[in-house]
């Protein structure tokens, strides 16, 4: 009954740390501080999905979400935090309590790793049905792969449309042209 | 023993679209809705996996992987409008489109 025990304590203690960086993350002031929780927030989420029984999911929200959205975010606080204000916010921008707290959240997540990797055995899905890689990729490409299809047109669209928006308009395209153009 | 994981675990999924759905309503700066939208997009994800484990089966990691999707897409072209919208009123606060006029 010891792996019950041991999988109650990881289990609640990923459940506690990802609402405890969530409440964090909404209340914070600064988006640097924001995007530290959703990573810790992210990896716990991790976690839980890995004792779900579902390591596959677990394996992508490391990749996506903890790794390409949060590598989007961190681009876009840069890119808006350009001029003379960016100075004053470097300096003002991790403190000691800034980053404390989420290593302190991250340390627990390192933990109830290693009780995982230690233990005598590697920590089962324990009372859950485990949905293999190889049946997630079976379905995938079986019976719903309109959705793998879909996908790809949805991160297409994306890709075009954020290209489309985020370019920087060519000077005689500038915003008093369009303007002029309203105009005339 | 079975469910009270999974009961648990849709628990913190609708905990966590809570908290998301304050967030969008609480803030007032495009970046931290953007991140709150994010959480609850997560949470959905929470729900299906849960669903998936509950049943044994893969279509709940499938939905997932098209709800990550979904979460990719929006957040690359929901940061190109938080950049237009930075570069055009030099600030991402949302209470500074009210005066969109078409």
């Amino acid at each position: 009954m010891i792996w019950a025990y041991l999988y109650n304590i990881v289990f609640y203690a990923s459940c506690g740390v990802t609402v405890l960086a969530t409440i964090l993350m909404i209340s914070r002031h600064n988006a640097v501080h924001a995007l530290l929780y959703l990573i810790i927030s992210s990896l716990s989420l991790a976690i839980i999905f890995y004792l779900l029984g579902a390591a596959f999911a677990a394996a992508l929200e490391v990749i996506v979400y903890a790794g390409a959205v949060m590598i989007l975010f961190v681009f876009v606080v840069m890119m808006l935090n350009q001029g003379q204000r960016s100075v004053v916010h470097e300096a003002a921008w991790l403190p000691a309590s800034g980053w404390i707290l989420p290593s302190v959240l991250a340390a627990i997540l390192l933990s109830l790793l290693l009780i995982g990797m230690y233990s005598d055995q590697p920590l089962p899905p324990y009372g859950v049905h485990g949905v293999a890689v190889k049946e997630v990729g079976i379905a995938l490409f079986g019976p719903y792969v309109l959705v793998v299809e879909l996908a790809s047109f949805l991160l297409l669209s994306g890709l075009i449309g954020a290209f489309h928006i985020a370019r920087k308009m060519p000077s005689h395209m500038s915003s008093n042209t369009l303007e002029e153009v309203d105009h005339g | 023993m079975d469910s009270q994981y999974i009961d648990h675990a849709m628990v913190l999924a609708g905990i966590l679209f809570c908290l998301g759905l304050v967030g969008v309503m609480v803030r007032r700066n495009l970046l931290f809705m953007m991140i709150s939208i994010e959480v609850m997009l997560n949470a959905a994800g929470l729900a299906f996996i849960a669903a998936g484990s509950a049943w044994g089966q893969p279509e709940g990691q499938i939905m997932f992987l098209a709800v990550i999707t979904l979460g990719a897409a929006e957040v690359a072209v929901g940061l190109g409008l938080t950049l237009l919208l930075f570069r055009h009123h030099n600030s991402v606060n949302v209470d500074q489109l009210n005066q969109l006029r078409g």
